[in-house]
């Protein structure tokens, strides 16, 4: 009993707290004002992204709501296949700066779609395998040079990439394969997958080497030779990374406007050939901005270009981080 | 301590081997047998080379660049660094357990068929056979057996390293080293893998490091005591804890140092 008024005796005199010193309030006021402004800054950032969806969103937003607008782009337009001339079948034009505006999507899509398709096809193994490699079987000083050189190639301006592929790989293509068109998908694609390897390659390199050592021992302690650790142990342990390095990759590709621009030949081709030309979601922006008469239909489909590349990535992004967390749900048996 | 019938044969033995990293010394001229269906613990204070020492059995540290070595080791009488043995091959017959629970982030299932997948065994009914009796084996068999899908990393820790033991035994390899085994687990599951331990040396050659002087007194038959990367003692585990003949041997199992 007396230890604990004892106790309690020092819990009443521990309560009586002296007023703060001058030392200790200059300090707590430090800490708040040096929060606050790391707080603004940040906000900054998010608010400046916020707004630019907002305007996008709003110069796209007229499409729907002004008459002349609805009656040239309906959606049925954008979306349908129309009937372009009398006596023909209906199909998909884009054609926005004729006398009769054709304004089909599905031609951009379609070139989206393979110039995507091509690049990720390529990028994806190059760059998964080259990490692979750099991070289980390279020799360290091999490792070490090769990590930097590819994040160098990842700074090459895309205004550069593109002109090689333009001017360089365009032709090597058609003479090997005998295209019909120089500069078609399978150009653009390639040339995009060079813009992308480096991407894939960093993150993938960086999942792997932070699978930590001793899955690989005991892989190899169990008898298992190195392609087999590092094929069914390390490559699945690093799985979630990969995949991120994969959407990063795809985002990259999506939106990336310079190569597609200089290298697809720009016609809106509804075709499954890879060998035919083909114009960009992106590279329509790019190359009608700026001819376009502002507040014009047109105007409005363009900024509605830019929404469905943003809803495209981010539902991407909304997809890949659920199944991220299934993976790491299974390989770990624990939500984190 | 049961007495001995007859002498066992040396299952592996290293002949005057040294190691080094780089040019620092870890192992210095070390000849130990480990002896056939025996429990051999390997005692000594951090740094003195028992790991390494271990490592080298199963030719681990060739994963570490920079270490060359010079004598032998023999595995029943070949050289397990010679030109004609594969290394996947000796891993398979020399298995090991890390002192930090490694299983992979894989289900339970998948962890112990591993080594048999890699091994060449595709038939299902004989891999779940196979599985069934390894974590029997490694005494986890009843605490699992309804969640073999579940992850492994959602095993306590000492069920963990069961796991990693029965994951070891699964390819049936001949001799099981055993890295500070249960130097993170509580003493109610370091006292299962000890048990465990007396249970596998019917089956199995064993060497295993330990910090923990009781530990090397509970479950080995022979102890080797090294200090500063040599080997000052081997003997039997009783004469090496209460008759030893060097003076460091007895000062270290005594806690004067350590």
């Amino acid at each position: 009993m007396d230890r604990q008024v004892v106790m309690e005796q020092g819990l009443t005199e521990t309560l009586a707290v002296p007023r703060l010193s001058a030392a200790a309030r200059r300090r707590q006021l430090r800490e708040k004002v040096i929060a606050g402004i790391v707080t603004l800054v940040a906000f900054t950032g998010i608010a400046a992204l916020v707004l630019i969806i907002v305007f996008v969103a709003k110069e796209a937003l007229a499409l729907f709501l002004e008459p002349e607008a609805r009656h040239e782009a309906s959606l049925s337009k954008m979306f349908l296949p129309q009937v372009v001339r009398q006596g023909k079948p209906p199909a998909f034009v884009w054609q926005p700066v004729s006398n009769v505006p054709k304004v089909s999507m599905i031609p951009l899509f379609i070139g989206t779609l393979k110039t995507t398709v091509v690049s990720m096809l390529v990028a994806v193994p190059v760059g998964v395998f080259g990490a692979l490699y750099a991070a289980e079987f390279a020799p360290r000083r091999l490792r070490e040079l090769l990590k930097p050189v590819i994040e160098l190639l990842a700074g090459i301006p895309s205004v550069v990439l593109g002109f090689f592929a333009l001017m360089v790989m365009a032709t090597v293509l058609q003479d090997t394969f005998g295209l019909h068109t120089r500069l078609n998908a399978l150009v653009a694609g390639i040339g995009l997958a060079l813009a992308i390897v480096p991407v894939i390659f960093t993150v993938a390199e960086d999942s792997l080497t932070a699978v930590p050592r001793s899955y690989r021992e005991a892989s190899l302690a169990l008898g298992a030779t190195p392609w087999e650790t590092a094929w069914k142990v390390v490559l699945p342990a690093a799985a979630p990374g990969i995949l991120a390095a994969c959407v990063l990759g795809f985002g990259r590709a999506i939106g990336e406007t310079m190569i597609i621009l200089m290298a697809s030949g720009n016609a809106a081709i509804v075709s499954a050939s890879l060998g035919d030309s083909v114009r960009s979601l992106s590279a329509t922006i790019a190359a009608e901005m700026g001819e376009v008469v502002v507040g014009s239909p047109h105007y409005s489909i363009l900024f509605f270009i830019g929404v469905q590349l943003f809803l495209f990535t981010f539902v991407l992004n909304m997809l890949a981080s659920a199944w991220t967390k299934k993976v790491i749900k299974r390989l770990t048996g624990s939500a984190s | 301590m049961s007495l001995q019938p007859h002498t066992p044969r040396a299952k592996m033995e290293s002949r005057e081997l040294t190691l080094r990293y780089g040019t620092k010394t870890a192992i210095n001229k070390v000849s130990l047998a480990i002896l056939e269906h025996r429990v051999t613990a390997l005692i000594g204070p951090s740094g003195c080379g028992k790991s390494t020492f271990l490592r080298s059995l199963n030719r681990m540290n060739d994963l570490i660049p920079g270490t060359n070595h010079t004598g032998h080791i023999l595995l029943d009488d070949t050289d397990i660094n010679d030109r004609s043995v594969d290394v996947v091959d000796l891993r398979r017959r020399v298995g090991m357990v890390f002192q930090k629970s490694n299983p992979f982030p894989k289900s339970i299932f998948e962890n112990v068929a591993y080594g048999l997948r890699v091994g060449g065994m595709k038939d299902k009914a004989e891999l779940a056979a196979r599985v069934e009796k390894s974590l029997r084996g490694g005494a986890l068999w009843d605490e699992v057996k309804d969640r073999l899908n579940e992850s492994a990393l959602g095993l306590s820790g000492g069920q963990q390293q069961r796991l990693c033991i029965a994951r070891a035994m699964a390819v049936e390899p001949e001799v099981l080293l055993m890295d500070e085994p249960a130097s993170a687990l509580d003493p109610i599951a370091t006292a299962k893998i000890e048990e465990l331990i007396h249970e596998l040396k019917a089956q199995y050659t064993i060497a295993i490091v330990t910090h923990n002087m009781q530990q090397a007194a509970r479950v080995s038959d022979r102890t080797a005591f090294f200090y500063m990367g040599e080997l000052v003692e081997c003997g039997a585990t009783e004469q090496i804890f209460t008759n030893p003949r060097e003076k460091r041997t007895e000062d270290y199992v005594t806690g004067k140092f350590g």
